[in-house]
């Protein structure tokens, strides 16, 4: 999804200016910008959900809260898994940044496999929610629980999907040191839902729920 | 100068599309050209404007259908026109069509097509996705329309959808289901072409476009921009919400599980303050372009006029709780959102003096463009004004859910939006299509649309503060109402009238436009960029990409002070003007994968309200479509690179510094 | 907060953009080894296990301290990341401008909804 600068191709002014071909009006590459455009707008989102959460966490109308069956040394695990990834993801950029395809591929392969323990383990938590009787439709505590860490989770695994069409553009030999940036804006977005859970760990899970 | 005299609508001979011979058929690559086809593949900022525009005005007389049917069911008390539930639908639609499908694309309409043309660029940052927001938008307002047909009626909770009348309880039709995810759908589009239009404004601008260089509709179109980013969200987050209330029994909204259905409002507000400037300030942009312009006077106060453009765009964010003064959010809120909607006021004011000192002493133009922007700062200013009363709590608690409110917001958003988007249609269009609308006409459809707005929302001031409440669909004899009523309701069949004859105009202007002199690159003596290239606008923008020293570049290439002091003409139009006429201009292939994805959407929608498989097929038919556009190249390597001719290609890429 | 931080903007979108280009070609160069930042992840680690710590009172009574700690904890974490993985210490500042610019108001306008909502008495 590159796009190419259409300001400056042939244009004279912009040669005498000393621009190459591809220069841009602040000198940043566009793709990197809309990313990081998207992610402001991103924070609204999951602000939003969280919010939700916050103002619902103890309406329970009569049945168990989510915060009554949290399991937190589990939670720990898979946050600290997902925090994890993202050093995985930033080596992935160094490695192909160097042109190291080879250590590239094997980090972008750990950063996708990191994602699907802490998806996995999000499956299991849920499930034993449910067992525990919260499921979605219980109480309003439940449903704001359930659709914040799940649309996180769905981030999450979009993350992952684009981890591997990388990985699988890189064995193909299309992902090469000339476009690092790709991996380096997929991994934008890959810290920006990492440090969402740092935030939904906290406040969700950690901060009593008096 | 053969391709100033074509309409880009036309097919001339030997300009058919070039479709390259391979067995994949209809998903060959498109080659660009002119024909039907070419439009759903163009990734032209131009000519997705084009589509912007001609979409937005289907839907203005849907939504313009939908008005007079309120208007007829109120013309007189206990009218029968419409039942009590299909007036619920109507009223709902008509609001949700007329901001999101109707005003919003307008705005988008001018957005797409001239900001790359006031920064001195060639497209957008990224072509294809822009196709794709217009390809969503317009599958979203299809499917929000279609609940009319497939959903048992439109949605029937008014445009802000207050929980819990949005429930299944109150309104077990699917209409709502279809207003929370065609809502979505728009709002995934509008929010794709907000990223790529702050990318395009940050990042193309022409050597020396400085951001403080930038023509204030640029200005006003990017901090609409930076509105939708920050706002859809809210909105996506608050129609999440509600559709999982209504689809998979979630508790959001259900007041006897122990949820707060003041939620809805915070988040629905939380959107739809900023939202009021999303529809507002293009046409202040629009404004600002077109006063200056038939003053002969630079625009008075440009800095202030950004600013305060930035400061309604910030203070926007912390007034949304004053449509929530009757909700019981507690005294110390509402003192708090009363003073922050007092101050909100304030930049608002600075835009109307400026646009009166630049007028002040300028030698004035009254054209048709002129008529309406002058007409939407008075009527805006009637519209703010009424708006500052409402800043007044204890008054507010009066007016609210009174017609009073009514007239105020269509003051505000008619008599400021659509005749300022108005204007800017009598403007640009020798600029979008080579020929004038018709003043002669224009004229008519001004004045008949300035008197029939106000006679349709001027009585509606009275009608409020004499108590009757919107929404209801009908009214007993007795309580005075009647009077005003009928004229409202006939100054609506006048509003219709001026649409009628702007639609008659365009028919016309386009059919005599080849007996009339062409008005050349900058018939209006304007200001900025978009006029010193040929009309209609060449495939490729601009021949050189210009070089810019000040604000008004364009005004200051065609005059100077001479050494007395007095501004003289020093170059013609022809002599200033790019002749567009450059070949080998590199553009951005055409794609059909942003409709493909867009396709998609809709078929997600369908799947979520009656048939789970058919989502999964939606979201199929969406991933597959995105993978193709990820393999696919931005700039086709079998193209031919050029809309002119290949020879071109090579000899005049002069510099030739290809990586 | 969007709209001021674009305004700041103007002088260096333009006038140094030739610069901007450098830096954007030794990029390479400029961005820290390996080891940085594995020892920012070794931090993170840390922090993590000392949030985690907080949720077994036995080990140590964090009392009214333990919300502020917590929320102290998340943000040099949620900081970390940013500045570090995701390289706002080193990019252009318009990067970050257009980041914080959503979360300040994403943190500022829902701080005002759950006060309305009387979320914290």
């Amino acid at each position: 999804m590159s796009a190419e600068p259409l300001v400056a191709d042939h244009g004279h002014a912009a040669d005498e200016d000393g621009h190459d071909e591809h220069a841009t009006t602040t000198g940043l590459s566009h793709t990197k910008l809309a990313m990081w455009v998207f992610l402001g707008s991103e924070c609204l989102l999951f602000g939003g959900l969280i919010s939700t959460y916050l103002l619902y966490k103890t309406r329970g109308n009569g049945r168990t809260l989510p915060t009554d069956v949290f399991d937190i040394p589990f939670t720990s695990v898979s946050s600290f898994v997902l925090l994890m990834s993202s050093l995985t993801m930033v080596l992935a950029l160094s490695a192909v940044s160097r042109g190291e395809d080879e250590a590239g591929r094997t980090w972008l392969l750990a950063t996708a496999l990191l994602g699907g323990i802490f998806i996995g383990g999000q499956v299991y938590e849920f499930t034993t929610f449910v067992r525990e009787g919260v499921a979605f439709t219980t109480n309003p505590a439940s449903s704001a629980f359930f659709t914040l860490t799940g649309f996180h989770g769905v981030h999450v695994s979009l993350g992952i999907v684009m981890l591997m069409s990388l990985f699988v553009a890189s064995v193909k030999g299309k992902l090469t040191q000339r476009n690092a940036e790709t991996v380096e804006i997929v991994g934008l977005y890959w810290h920006f839902v990492d440090i969402v859970w740092i935030f939904i760990f906290t406040v969700i899970y950690l901060i009593p729920a008096d | 100068m053969a391709i100033t005299e074509k309409t880009p609508l036309e097919l001339g001979p030997g300009d058919t599309a070039r479709y390259v011979e391979r067995p994949l058929g209809v998903f060959t690559r498109p080659q660009g050209g002119r024909g039907w086809r070419d439009w759903l593949s163009t990734v032209d900022h131009k000519r997705i404007g084009i589509l912007y525009g001609a979409s937005a005005m289907f839907f203005f007389v849907v939504g313009g259908v939908e008005a007079l049917l309120i208007r007829l069911q109120l013309a007189a008390p206990e009218g029968s026109v419409l039942s009590a539930d299909v007036y619920n639908q109507v009223y709902t639609m008509h609001g949700v069509t007329m901001v999101f499908l109707f005003i919003m694309p307008l705005a988008a309409a001018f957005a797409n097509y001239f900001i790359p043309l006031q920064i001195g660029a060639r497209d957008v940052a990224f072509p294809r996705l822009n196709a794709l927001s217009y390809w969503i938008w317009l599958s979203g307002a299809i499917f929000l329309n279609t609940s009319w047909i497939v959903g048992g009626g439109g949605a029937d909770c008014g445009w802000f959808c207050y929980a819990t009348n949005s429930g299944v309880a109150f309104s077990p039709s699917h209409g709502v289901d279809f207003y929370a995810i065609g809502l979505q759908i728009l709002g995934i589009a509008s929010l794709v072409s907000s990223i790529n239009l702050i990318v395009t404004c940050l990042n193309m601008r022409a050597p020396g476009m400085t951001l403080m260089r930038m023509p204030v509709l640029t200005w006003m179109l990017l901090i609409t921009q930076f509105l939708l980013l920050f706002a859809l969200p809210v909105i996506t987050v608050a129609l999440f919400l509600l559709m999982f209330d209504r689809l998979f029994d979630a508790q959001f909204f259900n007041p006897d599980a122990g949820a707060d259905p003041l939620l809805w409002q915070h988040l629905f507000w939380i959107f739809g303050h900023p939202e009021v400037y999303i529809i507002i300030l293009p046409a202040f942009g629009v404004v600002s372009e077109i006063i200056p312009t038939f003053s002969r006077k630079p625009l008075f106060g440009y800095e202030f006029m950004v600013f305060s453009g930035i400061a309604i765009g910030f203070m926007g964010w912390g007034v949304w709780a004053h449509h929530m003064f009757v909700s019981g959010i507690g005294p110390i809120s509402v003192a708090a959102f009363s003073l922050s909607t007092m101050f909100i006021a304030v930049p608002t004011g600075v835009k109307v003096l400026n646009w009166l000192a630049t007028m002040w002493g300028g030698r004035l133009r009254f054209t048709v463009a002129m008529k309406f922007a002058v007409a939407t700062v008075a009527m805006f200013t009637i519209g703010g004004l009424s708006g500052v009363t409402h800043s007044v709590a204890p008054a507010d608690t009066q007016q609210t859910d009174t017609y009073y409110i009514v007239a105020h917001f269509h003051y505000v958003i008619f008599g400021g939006g659509v005749l300022g988007l108005f204007a800017g249609l009598y403007f640009w269009w020798p600029k979008v299509w080579g020929h004038f609308l018709n003043e002669r006409l224009g004229n008519w459809n001004f004045w008949i649309m300035l008197v029939g707005f106000n006679l349709t929302f001027g009585p509606m001031h009275i009608l409020g503060l004499q108590g009757m409440s919107r929404r209801i669909d009908t009214y007993a004899r007795g309580y005075g109402f009647e009077f005003w009523n009928m004229a409202a309701t006939v100054g609506s069949l006048l509003i219709a009238v001026s649409v009628v004859v702007f639609m008659w105009n365009v028919v016309k202007s386009k059919r005599d436009a080849p007996h009339l002199p062409p008005p050349g690159p900058d018939p209006w003596d304007a200001r900025s960029l978009e006029w010193s290239i040929p009309s209609p606008v060449p495939e490729h923008n601009f021949d050189t990409v210009p070089q810019v020293h000040g604000r008004d570049d364009w005004w200051h290439n065609k005059y100077a002070e001479n050494d007395e002091g007095t501004v003289v003409r020093v170059a013609t139009v022809e002599e200033a003007a790019q002749t567009g006429e450059a070949t080998g201009v590199h553009l951005p292939s055409p794609s059909f994968w942003p409709l493909a994805v867009a396709v998609g959407l809709p078929l997600i929608g369908y799947g979520l309200i009656f048939n789970l498989w058919l989502a999964l097929i939606g979201a199929l038919l969406t991933i597959a479509s995105l993978y193709s556009w990820a393999m696919e190249p931005v700039d086709d390597p079998d193209a031919t690179h050029d809309h002119h001719d290949d020879e071109a290609t090579e000899g005049s890429s002069t510099e030739g510094d290809q990586p | 907060m969007s709209d001021t931080a674009t305004s700041e903007h103007p002088e260096p979108a333009t006038g140094a953009a030739g610069e901007h280009s450098d830096a954007d070609h030794d990029e390479g160069h400029a961005h820290p080894s390996d080891w940085a930042y594995a020892k920012i992840a070794i931090v993170l680690a840390v922090i993590t296990a000392l949030e985690v710590f907080t949720y077994f009172e036995t080990v140590l009574d964090w009392g009214v301290a333990l919300v502020p700690s917590l929320i102290f904890m998340m943000v040099v974490k949620f900081y970390l990341v940013a500045t570090w993985f995701m390289h706002l210490r080193f990019d252009s500042k318009l990067f970050g401008r257009m980041f914080t610019a959503g979360l300040t108001l994403a943190v500022g306008v829902y701080l005002v909804t759950l006060t309305v909502f009387e979320f914290w008495v």
